[in-house]
């Protein structure tokens, strides 16, 4: 399908594009738009891979709820642009790194991808739901996932609250 | 050329061809829908406040926005010195595009049945009025809202202004908080119907009977309208711009077309949210009358437009909250009436059995991780 590689290509090209952005711009809120473009591909990807559901969530958790939180800190905190310092040993472990990914992900492009199975059925949210609760092997881990947010949203609120009589 | 002209393919140009004029007609539809927004409220503020409003361009002043429309288009376009350039051009597009992407997943009516003709269909394939149906059509609506959050804090942060910023500051505070009841009225409708899906909603209240649907869901109708209110930013809850304390908030520095795109963007989800409510809370194009009189896309433009009427009546009546007011009403009243609705809406379900479906427990899932998050 000649609208599907359109789309394909369009969307990494964006992707990969804002992704380099992140890391190039100086200015730390230029970077946090980028990040929001890349995470929003990110969600076309998941669209054309038929699981709208997972799409929808990774533009409302990541691109909306926690881009935002990111960009209070950094409006609030009014943070100035990078000068200089591109982080001497740290920089360049991180190209060494880098390169490293990049030779991987080349082999493993390779060598399997053609063979590997690309999911072209829709996944509906209800398809998600019964894979989720009808057996009991991903209950417990998303039951026991959603109580160790929960404290930890109990224990921010401890932690941020003002004790009285100080 | 052989292979382009393939069945397969002339099929999907024909779907390609009628899905962009669907596009097309609802798009200027709706922005036909947006002027006749700002003449009808300028109108209806003027006769609840005992003025006449604007009556002097066309009939009965209905050139009004045309006119305004001229004007604002030869209006001097002015950047604020040390504006943030790229994004101060980038907020109102945001602003304009999401809210325009919102209502792509909105049916205005189910399949097109004519009296005295039948179901209308092109080529072969029966004709609804919408441009797309999604299997995870409510919570689409819900993403692209919590997009539609960077038009106005871009919109304050690029304009290097303080009192642009607070607003920005202070809306899209406002709009988190009460985002988080806007999703948990949405639970009990999904409960009932077992899909994102709004044809589907629509699909149960229709099985269950119109006004037994509109009995039922009444209370979480009443949380949405509230935070909705406050999700596109209307008085009483348009802090964003009190223009008591902040100039005019987020928008004090633009002008010219990007200022009346911003406007656009404020209308436009001001009608995606009553577009919504008259799907999900009132049943869509099913008659009030069922049985007596057809189901038709002119009920849930009926309904919309009273939804329209109650915000700019709730305008005209209610005087702006301050600021503390607002987060104690969306934390402290509205979600814990969102929540206890809920669990009351559970325990019915439960006990009375109505249904049990999976999207259930995904719809709390799904809503419950926006808020963990935050």
């Amino acid at each position: 399908m000649i609208l599907d590689v359109i789309l394909f290509y369009g969307a990494a090209m964006v992707a990969l594009a804002s992704g380099l952005f992140v890391i190039a711009q100086r200015s730390p809120i230029n970077s946090a738009f980028s990040l929001i473009v890349t995470m929003c591909s990110l969600a076309v990807m998941f669209a054309m891979l038929g699981s709208g559901f997972i799409a929808v969530l990774q533009v409302v958790v990541y691109a909306g709820a926690i881009m935002v939180l990111f960009l209070f800190v950094i409006m609030l905190l009014n943070t100035k642009q990078d000068e200089g310092d591109r982080g001497g040993g740290i920089g360049r472990a991180a190209i060494a790194l880098g390169i490293i990914l990049a030779i991987q992900s080349m082999v493993v492009v390779w060598k399997g991808a053609e063979t590997l199975p690309v999911n072209h059925k829709e996944t509906t949210s209800a398809d998600v739901a019964r894979g989720l609760f009808s057996s009991p092997r991903f209950l417990y881990a998303f039951e026991a996932t959603s109580i160790l947010i929960l404290s930890a949203m109990v224990g921010a609120i401890v932690v941020a609250r003002k004790e009285k009589g100080k | 050329m052989e292979m382009l002209l393939s069945p397969a393919n002339k099929e999907i140009g024909i779907d390609a061809l009628i899905a962009i004029i669907k596009v097309a007609v609802i798009f200027n539809a709706l922005l036909g829908l947006f002027s006749l927004m700002t003449y009808l409220e300028r109108r209806i503020l003027a006769f609840m406040q005992f003025r006449r409003g604007p009556n002097r361009v066309g009939w009965f002043g209905i050139l009004q926005p045309a006119a305004d429309g001229i004007k604002l288009f030869f209006k001097e376009e002015v950047m604020p010195e040390g504006a943030h350039k790229f994004l101060f051009f980038a907020a109102p597009v945001v602003a304009i595009i999401t809210a325009y992407v919102a209502l792509a997943v909105v049916p205005y009516g189910g399949p097109l049945v004519l009296p005295f003709y039948g179901q209308v269909s092109v080529f072969g394939r029966p004709l609804d009025i919408q441009m797309a149906s999604l299997d995870v059509g409510v919570l689409f609506i819900f993403a692209i809202t919590a997009l539609g959050v960077y038009g106005i804090v871009l919109a304050g942060y690029a304009s290097n202004n303080k009192y642009a910023l607070l607003g920005g500051l202070r809306s899209s505070a406002q709009m988190f908080s009460y985002e988080l009841a806007l999703g948990m009225s949405w639970v009990s409708v999904i409960m009932a119907a077992g899909s994102f899906r709004l044809t589907d909603i629509v699909a149960t209240a229709e099985r269950w009977n119109v006004w037994v649907w509109i009995l039922v869901q009444f209370p979480a109708f009443i949380i949405y309208m509230i935070a909705a209110c406050a999700e596109v930013n209307r008085t009483p809850f348009d802090l964003a711009e009190s223009e008591t304390e902040l100039v005019a908030g987020f928008h004090t520095e633009y002008s010219s077309m990007k200022f009346a795109l911003l406007q656009m963007a404020e209308y436009i989800n001001m009608i995606t949210v009553c577009a919504l409510a008259s799907n999900m809370f009132l049943g869509g194009w099913l008659s009030p009358l069922p049985g007596l009189l057809p189901n038709s896309p002119l009920w849930f433009f009926a309904k919309m437009l009273f939804l329209l009427f109650v915000f700019i009546w709730v305008r005209a009546t209610v005087p702006r909250f301050r600021y503390d007011q607002l987060m104690d009403f969306g934390w402290k009243r509205l979600i814990p009436a969102a929540a206890i609705w809920v669990v009351l809406y559970s325990g019915f379900t439960a006990f009375l059995g109505e249904r049990k479906s999976p999207p259930i427990t995904v719809a709390a899932a799904a809503l419950a991780a926006p808020q963990a998050s935050r």
